[in-house]
């Protein structure tokens, strides 16, 4: 608690954020440990490695607040000995991001072909199928992904396993923000 | 091949590479070979203290007070989790610590062996960086590491925890290379376009104040130097935080004192009234803001800072300038002389002098006397006439309000002779602290201020004090109350006292006397000075015993919720205004 309330009026906002760190041992912990510790929110993390010879691994936030405490959760971020970098792409950097969700949906007769009729349009592949159930791989923005998941949800969804958003620059340009 | 060192020699042998002469630490079980290393070294000392907190605050005030790195070594598990408050209060005053820990061997973590914890979880939200060590090939490395990464950029304690088998693993030992320390690389230099844009600014300012923290002196010597150079340069007012005070002298007629929850009336009414807010080495603490919304609102703001995170995080600025503040003053000073046609002191700040004149006419300091009860204001005043006329007089303090009133009438001149726990608040710091003090600086003389409460939580370091013939003074404030605690209790919750009254206090003479150390009562004014100078004359620990008015409280002070120009000067219930439920909930 503070001694007095910051008075914070800017509007929240979902920033996705790329942290380059080398990859060693407890370095998610840190990074986890950072947006609890100091309370900001994260909608999806995701990590892996990338370089194996220059040990560094990327890790992808979907943050949400306001732009002040957007601006911290970088600072904070950068000020963490094992990160090399930190790029913000949603301040206009032209990027894409994608995300993937597996979907198990159980159903028979009509509400069946109903899935199947709308994966098609939303150009999900089935992995899996039974005679009752599929489990539909879907690859997209992740708004792309709720509204499919929200279109599945009366035709017998049981199952979902999302990966988190992952994000890279348009163009010939590389991961840096200058 | 006898060139291989083992993981315990190598701890020793960066060490002293390091330029480290002493240690302050306990032993244990996982500690064990590197203890054995010291018991043959002669290169390092080591301090044994009584318990583990006591090692952080000792290596804290031994980093504050002389500028190097402080180092501890305690063994794993509960010698680890003793020193959490300890690196937590490093943490948030930014001071350089090293601490070694051992850890259970290597095949045994993770099974809750004997003493295991989870060190490097339990530290990593308090340290600026920590290892677990897992093979002895990667201990120099990690150790010249550990000195480059708590004592650059913003200073911060780090922990290096050590498996009892890496201590005895044999390994080649290296001296720091530049490699080595490529991990870590501050930003150092401020950005000279934004430099000469806060020139510009400071010198069209016709209400500036310079507020400046903890960083001018953790920057060094150099920046309080060119902090002055600045300051008497320009002519403007300048005040400090609880932790930047010595950066600036206080004797100087440009000072206006502490900013803050109890600053100065002058330096908040200036903060409040500012048109051009000058911030070097400070990071808007909400003990120094009061409410964000009332604080300063017609000022713009610069920012001088080594760490980018402080920059917006509290309020927002308006020059931002990242890096070390002796660097950035440097250029400062050359901009203003390139810039400045006018000379100092001229009559654009000559009504802002006049206006701060009428605020100093308040004498906001001044307090109540009584005939005989001893005021702890006069305690303070008495301690620093009596000693101030020695040179180099080491203050720590423990937290509450004899902390408060030693920051608002002990004087600083120089930089690294006031120690105290200011982010954290730590009660029970500042007796170890002193102890660090004093083994940094052994010939002067190292006072703790202190308050009954607060001294009893590391009382026990009394022991190390006498062991090492360290002749630190602890000067207890006693009101038998948590003071600090009752005071809010008073303003805000009706004056019941829940639990702030401290019963069955010891006989602290008697105390003294058991720890070997001397003890001093000083019960009434009249024999209050020569009590003192007993103290000072005498070459051993002391514990003084001061009785003081047990029902004063700490002004100015700034209530809950509110802004700097709110300030209270007395606890007059008319001046009080009621502080609302919702503020109630603030600290």
């Amino acid at each position: 608690m503070a001694y007095s309330p910051v008075p914070d009026t800017g509007e929240s906002e979902r920033h996705v954020i790329t942290v380059l760190v080398d990859n060693e041992a407890g370095v998610l912990a840190r990074i986890a440990g950072l947006f609890s510790g100091r309370g900001y929110n994260i909608d999806t993390l995701t990590v892996a490695e990338v370089d194996a010879d220059a040990h560094t691994s990327l890790i992808t936030v979907a943050a949400i607040g306001t732009p002040m405490v957007i601006e911290q959760i970088k600072a904070q971020l950068g000020r963490l000995v094992p990160v090399r970098e930190v790029v913000d792409f949603s301040m206009d950097i032209p990027h894409v991001e994608r995300e993937m969700a597996l979907v198990k949906v159980v159903g028979t007769g009509e509400k069946r072909v109903e899935a199947l009729r709308l994966s098609d349009a939303f150009r999900a592949r089935v992995l899996d199928t039974t005679h009752s159930s599929f489990v539909f791989e879907i690859t997209g923005a992740s708004d792309k992904i709720d509204a499919f998941i929200n279109l599945m949800r009366p035709l017998g969804l049981q199952e979902i396993s999302r990966t988190g958003v992952t994000a890279i620059a348009r163009g010939a340009n590389t991961n840096e923000q200058e | 091949m006898s060139r291989l060192k083992s993981g315990a020699q190598i701890v020793l042998q960066a060490l002293i590479d390091q330029k480290v002469d002493t240690i302050f630490g306990y032993p244990g079980g996982a500690v064990l070979p590197i203890y054995d290393e010291l018991f043959s070294s002669e290169d390092i000392r080591h301090i044994l203290v009584r318990h583990e907190q006591g090692a952080v605050h000792a290596a804290e005030g031994y980093a504050r007070a002389s500028g190097k790195p402080g180092v501890l070594l305690v063994t794993s598990g509960p010698g680890v989790t003793n020193t959490i408050t300890g690196l937590a209060d490093a943490m948030m005053d930014s001071t350089p610590l090293v601490c070694i820990t051992g850890q259970v061997p290597t095949p045994l973590i993770g099974t809750d062996a004997f003493q295991e914890a989870d060190t490097v979880g339990i530290t990593r939200p308090c340290t600026k960086h920590n290892w677990l060590v897992r093979s002895v090939d990667d201990l120099p490395r990690i150790l010249h590491q550990a000195f480059h990464i708590a004592t650059s950029g913003r200073p911060g304690p780090v922990v290096v925890d050590i498996p009892k088998d890496v201590q005895f693993a044999k390994g080649n030992y290296r001296r720091p290379t530049p490699e080595m320390l490529k991990c870590y690389q501050p930003q150092l230099k401020g950005d000279e376009t934004a430099i000469e844009e806060a020139v510009d600014l400071m010198l069209s300012a016709r209400r500036p104040i310079f507020y400046t923290g903890g960083g001018v002196i953790n920057s060094g010597g150099r920046a309080c130097t060119l902090l002055r150079e600045l300051v008497q340069m320009s002519g403007y007012p300048i005040t400090s935080t609880l932790m930047g005070l010595g950066a600036y002298p206080a004797s100087d007629p440009q000072w206006l004192g502490m900013v803050g929850m109890h600053g100065n009336w002058e330096a908040n009414h200036a903060m409040h009234k500012c048109d051009v807010m000058i911030n070097i080495g400070a990071r808007f603490d909400d003990r120094v803001t009061g409410r964000l919304d009332a604080f300063s609102p017609h000022s713009k703001k610069i920012h001088v800072d080594i760490d980018p995170s402080s920059i917006n995080k509290n309020v927002r600025v308006d020059v931002p300038v990242v890096g070390d503040c002796a660097n950035i003053l440097e250029v400062m000073i050359k901009v203003w002389k390139d810039k400045a046609v006018r000379p100092s002191g001229s009559h654009e700040v000559e009504d802002w002098w006049a206006q701060i004149e009428q605020w100093r006419a308040r004498k906001c300091l001044a307090y109540q006397d009584s005939g005989n009860v001893i005021k702890p204001q006069y305690a303070l005043e008495r301690l620093y006439a009596l000693t101030a006329n020695r040179r180099d007089v080491y203050i720590s303090t423990e937290v509450g309000q004899h902390q408060m009133w030693a920051a608002q009438y002990y004087h600083f001149q120089e930089p690294r002779h006031w120690v105290t726990s200011g982010g954290l608040g730590t009660m029970g710091f500042g007796l170890p602290a002193a102890i660090g003090m004093q083994i940094a600086h052994p010939d002067k003389l190292v006072v703790d201020v202190a308050g009954e409460a607060s001294a009893l939580m590391t009382i026990q370091e009394m022991s190390t004090a006498v062991q090492y013939n360290l002749p630190i003074k602890i000067f207890i404030l006693n009101n038998q109350y948590m003071g600090m605690v009752r005071q809010w209790q008073e303003l805000i919750h009706g004056g019941r006292y829940s639990h702030s009254y401290s019963e069955s206090l010891p006989d602290f003479v008697a105390l003294a006397q058991a720890f070997g150390a001397h003890g001093i009562r000083a019960e009434n004014k009249a024999e209050l000075d020569s009590k003192i100078e007993e103290m000072i004359e005498i070459d051993k620990p002391v514990l003084f015993d001061c009785r003081v008015d047990p029902h004063e409280n700490c002004f100015p002070m700034i209530p809950s919720g509110a802004g700097h120009s709110e300030m209270l000067l007395s606890a007059d219930p008319d001046e009080r205004t009621a502080v609302s439920k919702e503020d109630k909930t603030l600290v």
